[in-house]
C-alpha cells in the first residue's frame, strides 16, 4: 500500500487517540466507582472501605495522568494534520472542546486536589462531595467529547457559509438525539472497565489467597455492577444501532456485509467479506426477517445495501464488520462472567470456583478492547468521511503535508508514547501486585493538586510517617 | 464579543509565558547540575504548579480554535515539526517530575527527559514567535511554505533567546523559592542569563532594522510602543539592585515585567493583525454565535473560576520550599 500523508496522517490520529481513550475510559469508571466507597464508607463506617478506597485512588492517580497528558497532543492534532477540518467545523468543533478544558480544568483538577491531601483539613461530607465532583467532571468531559464526536457522525443545526460550517442551534447539538444515545453508551462502557477491573482485581488476590476482606469487596461490587450494567449496555448498543440505520446507511451496510437491499432482511453472523467480488465467503447467515428485526425492530423493514451505495462512499467493509463482532462477543463473555458470577456470590460459593475466580481475572481486557473495537467500527465506519455526508476525510487534510513529515511525527509519537506508556502501564501493574497492603496510609503530604501521579509515591514517606499512618 | 476572546487570549497566552516560562527555564537549569540535592530542591520549587501552568497552553489552544479558527488552522499546521518536537518534549519533561522518583536506574534517563524537554519546548516557542514577527509565507488566507516554511536564522536566533529568557526566569524564581546553594547558584547565574539577553536583544533589534522588517516599521508609526522598553528599563535597573541587595522576592516580578512588556509590544504592535500581516482579527474571528456560546458558559463563570483557582493554588505553596518539610 502507498504511504501517503493522508494515510499516514489516519494512522497517527487513530493510534494516539486509541492509546488516549483507554486512560480516561478507565478513570471516568474510577471515578464513580471511587464515589460509591466513599459513600458507603461514610455510611457504614466500615474501615474496609477506607482501605479499598486509598487503594483504587492510587491507580486513578496514575490513569488519570497519564490520560491529561495523552489528551493535549489530541488538542494539537486537529490543527497540525487536518487544518481543513479545523478550519471549516472550528466554528462548532472548537468551542465544544474549549468547554472540555474548561470544565475538565476546574472540576477535575481542583477538586482532584482535595482527594490527594484534604482528608484530614476538610469535614468527611466536603471530601465526599470533591470525589463527587472528580467523578462529575470527567462524566462531564465524556459529555463534551462525545458532542464533539456525534456532530461529526451526524452533523446538525449548522449552516454551511463561505466554505465553513457555522452554528445556528446550539441546542439541537448539544441535544441531539444521535448525542443522547451515544454519550450514555460511552459512559456504560467506562463504568463496565471500572466494575471489571475492579472485579478482576478482587479475583487475583483470591487466586492468591491474600487480602480477602478487600478482595470480597473488590469482586462483589464488581461483578453485581456489572451484571446489572451490561443489559442495560445491550440496550444502548441497540439504540445506537438504530441511529446507523437511520443516519448512516454505508456503515451499517458494512457492519452487517449487506451488499443487496434487502426486504426483509438475513442477518450475517461470521462470514469474510470479499469486498471486490461484492459477497461473502464461508457465511453463516440467519435467514430473514431476522436481519430486518435486528436493525430496525421491525418484521418487514427493507435494508440498505452496499451496491444501492455509491463504491466511492464506502467505507472499508472488513474493518466494522470484524470489529462490531469483536465488540459484541467481548460483550457477550462479560455477561456470561458477571451472570454466572454474581449468581455464585449470590450462592455464597464464588471463593470456592477457582474457574470462575480465574475467567473474572482474565476478563480484565474484555472492557478494553469492546472500547477500541466499538470506536473502531464508530470511526472507520463513518469513513471516507470525517463530516458524514458533507466533509470528506481527504479533504479534511492539511494541504500542504508531506508523507514525509507525517512518517517523522509518527515515529516520534511511537517512541515518546510506547516509552512512557510502558512505564506507566507497569507501574499500574506493580500497585495492583501489591495490594492495598499499607491499610489505610495516608496520602504522602508531598502529593499535591496538580501532580495526580504523586500520590503514588509511597517511597517519599519516610519510616516514621509510614509507622503512623499503618498504626491508625 | 470577539474583542472578549482576544482578551482572554491574551491573558492566556501572557500566564502561560510568565508561569510555565520559570518551570521551563528551571527545567533547562535542571541540566546544570547533577547534585541530587539541588536537583531535588529544583523540582520541589515547581512541582506543586508545573502541571496547572501547562494547562494554559491547552486554554490559549482551545480558545483559539473555537473563536479563531482560521488562525489555528493556519498556524497549528505551518508549524507542524515544531509544534510536535514541543509536544513531545513537553510530555516527557511532564512524566520526569513522577518517574524520577520512582526508580534509581532510570533516573538518569527520566532527568535528561527533563531538561531536554524543556530545552526543546522553550526553543519551539521562541522559534514560532520569530518566525511569526519576520511574517509567515501566506497567499490568501493559506500557509504557502512547506514543511519548513518557519525556518529562518532569525527564528533560531529567537529560539535561542527564549531559552535565555526562560532560564533567566527560572533563576529568579529559584532565588524567590530555594534557600541555599541553589539559591546562590541562582544569583550567579542571573548576571550572565541578564548580559547574554540583553546581547539577544541588540543582535534582534539590529538584525530587524538591517532585514527591513515590517514590525520595525509599526515601531515608527506607533512611537507610544517605545514605553514598553522604558518599563523594561526601569523593571531591569530595579532587578540588578534587588539581586546586588539580595532581596528574594523582587527579581521574579521585575523579570516577569520585561516579559509582560515584551509581550505587549509584540501584541500591539501586531494589531489588528492575528497572523502578522496576513490574516486580521476581524478575518480568523468565528462567526458570531460561536463565541457567543463559549462567553455565556466557559467566558462569563469558568473563566474567572480558572483564575481563582490559579491564585489559590499559588498563594497555598506561597514562601520557601523546605526540603525538610517535603516529606511529612
Amino acid at each position: 500500500m502507498d504511504l501517503t500523508a493522508l494515510l499516514l496522517s489516519r494512522i497517527q490520529f487513530g493510534s494516539t487517540i486509541a492509546f488516549h481513550i483507554i486512560f480516561p475510559s478507565f478513570s471516568i469508571g474510577l471515578a464513580a466507582w471511587l464515589t460509591v466507597l466513599e459513600a458507603l464508607h461514610l455510611w457504614t463506617g466500615r474501615p474496609v472501605h477506607r482501605a479499598v478506597f486509598e487503594f483504587w485512588l492510587k491507580i486513578f492517580g496514575i490513569a488519570f495522568g497519564l490520560g491529561v497528558v495523552s489528551g493535549i497532543v489530541m488538542a494539537f492534532q486537529f490543527g497540525t494534520n487536518w487544518s481543513e477540518l479545523a478550519r471549516m467545523s472550528g466554528p462548532i468543533q472548537g468551542p465544544l472542546l474549549s468547554y472540555e478544558t474548561f470544565t475538565a480544568f476546574t472540576l477535575e483538577a481542583s477538586f482532584f486536589g482535595v482527594l490527594l491531601f484534604g482528608r484530614s483539613r476538610v469535614p468527611p461530607w466536603f471530601y465526599l462531595f470533591s470525589t463527587a465532583m472528580v467523578a462529575l467532571g470527567t462524566t462531564l468531559s465524556a459529555f463534551w467529547i462525545m458532542a464533539n464526536n456525534s456532530w461529526m457522525q451526524v452533523p446538525v443545526g449548522y449552516v454551511i457559509e463561505n466554505g465553513r460550517f457555522v452554528p445556528n442551534d446550539w441546542f439541537k447539538i448539544n441535544l441531539s438525539p444521535v448525542l443522547w444515545v451515544r454519550f450514555p453508551h460511552m459512559v456504560l462502557a467506562a463504568y463496565l472497565t471500572g466494575a471489571f477491573c475492579a472485579a478482576a482485581t478482587g479475583a487475583w488476590y483470591m487466586l492468591r489467597g491474600i487480602f480477602a476482606v478487600e478482595a470480597r469487596i473488590m469482586l462483589r461490587m464488581g461483578l453485581y455492577l456489572a451484571a446489572v450494567l451490561l443489559p442495560v449496555q445491550g440496550l444502548f448498543g441497540h439504540l445506537n444501532g438504530e441511529y446507523v440505520v437511520h443516519h448512516q446507511p454505508s456503515k451499517m451496510a458494512a457492519i452487517e456485509a449487506r451488499w443487496h437491499d434487502e426486504k426483509p432482511a438475513s442477518e450475517v453472523l461470521f462470514a469474510w467479506p470479499d469486498v471486490e467480488n461484492r459477497r461473502n465467503l464461508f457465511a453463516i447467515t440467519l435467514p430473514p426477517p431476522l436481519g430486518s428485526l435486528i436493525d430496525s425492530d421491525s418484521l418487514s423493514a427493507g435494508e440498505v445495501g452496499l451496491e444501492s451505495i455509491p463504491p466511492e462512499n464506502w467505507p472499508p467493509v472488513v474493518i466494522p464488520f470484524f470489529s462490531f463482532r469483536i465488540m459484541v462477543g467481548c460483550w457477550l463473555v462479560m455477561l456470561l462472567v458477571a451472570w454466572v458470577g454474581s449468581y455464585l456470590i449470590h450462592k455464597g460459593r464464588i471463593e470456592q470456583n477457582r474457574l470462575l475466580l480465574w475467567a473474572t481475572f482474565l476478563s480484565f481486557p474484555l472492557p478494553f478492547i469492546s472500547i477500541l473495537s466499538g470506536w473502531v467500527t464508530a470511526e472507520v465506519g463513518r469513513q471516507p468521511w470525517v463530516v458524514y455526508g458533507v466533509l470528506r476525510t481527504a479533504d479534511a487534510l492539511t494541504p500542504f503535508l508531506t508523507a514525509r513529515t507525517v512518517e517523522i511525527s509518527l515515529a516520534v509519537y511511537c517512541v515518546v508514547y510506547s516509552f512512557i506508556f510502558a512505564f506507566g502501564i507497569f507501574y499500574i501493574y506493580r500497585l495492583l501486585r501489591a495490594g492495598p497492603e499499607g491499610r489505610l496510609v495516608l496520602p504522602p503530604a508531598a502529593a499535591v493538586p496538580n501532580r495526580p501521579m504523586s500520590v503514588v509515591d509511597e517511597d517519599r514517606l519516610t519510616p516514621a510517617a509510614r509507622h503512623v499512618s499503618a498504626g491508625e | 464579543m470577539i474583542m472578549f476572546w482576544v482578551a482572554i487570549l491574551a491573558v492566556s497566552i501572557l500566564l502561560y509565558v510568565l508561569l510555565d516560562g520559570f518551570d521551563l527555564g528551571i527545567g533547562i537549569l535542571f541540566g546544570l547540575t547533577r547534585d541530587e540535592t539541588r536537583r531535588h530542591a529544583m523540582l520541589s520549587a515547581v512541582a506543586p504548579i508545573w502541571d496547572g501552568n501547562e494547562t494554559w497552553l491547552v486554554v490559549a489552544g482551545v480558545v483559539l480554535w473555537g473563536a479563531f479558527p482560521v488562525v489555528y488552522a493556519t498556524l497549528f499546521s505551518a508549524f507542524y515539526l515544531p509544534l510536535l518536537l514541543m509536544l513531545a518534549g513537553l510530555i516527557l519533561r511532564g512524566v520526569a517530575f513522577e518517574y524520577r522518583y520512582k526508580t534509581e536506574r532510570m533516573r538518569g534517563v527520566w532527568d535528561a527527559g527533563f531538561a531536554g524537554g524543556s530545552l526543546v519546548a522553550a526553543f519551539m516557542q521562541g522559534l514560532t514567535v520569530g518566525a511569526l514577527v519576520e511574517e509567515l509565507p501566506i497567499a490568501n488566507g493559506h500557509y504557502t511554505g512547506g514543511e519548513f516554511g518557519w525556518f529562518s536564522p532569525f527564528a533560531v536566533l529567537c529560539g535561542v533567546g527564549l531559552c535565555l529568557g526562560y532560564a533567566l526566569l527560572g533563576a529568579c524564581w529559584l532565588v524567590r523559592k530555594c534557600e541555599g546553594d541553589v539559591r546562590e547558584d541562582a544569583y550567579r547565574l542571573i548576571p550572565y542569563l541578564s548580559v547574554a539577553l540583553l546581547a539577544f536583544l541588540v543582535v534582534v533589534f539590529v538584525y530587524a532594522l538591517a532585514g527591513n522588517l515590517r514590525v520595525v516599521h509599526r515601531w515608527l508609526e506607533r512611537p507610544y510602543l517605545f514605553v514598553f522598553p522604558a518599563i523594561s528599563i526601569v523593571a531591569a535597573v530595579v532587578a540588578a539592585a534587588s539581586v546586588r541587595r539580595r532581596r528574594d522576592g523582587v527579581p521574579y516580578y521585575m523579570v516577569a515585567l520585561i516579559f509582560a512588556a515584551a509581550f505587549g509590544t509584540l501584541a500591539i504592535s501586531f494589531w489588528p493583525y492575528m497572523i502578522p500581516f496576513s490574516i486580521t482579527i476581524e478575518e480568523a474571528a468565528a462567526p458570531y454565535s460561536s463565541p457567543y456560546f463559549m462567553f455565556w458558559g466557559e467566558g462569563l463563570f469558568v473563566f474567572p473560576l480558572m483564575l481563582l483557582y490559579t491564585a489559590i493554588s499559588y498563594t497555598v505553596f506561597r514562601g520557601k520550599v523546605r526540603p525538610t518539610a517535603d516529606h511529612y
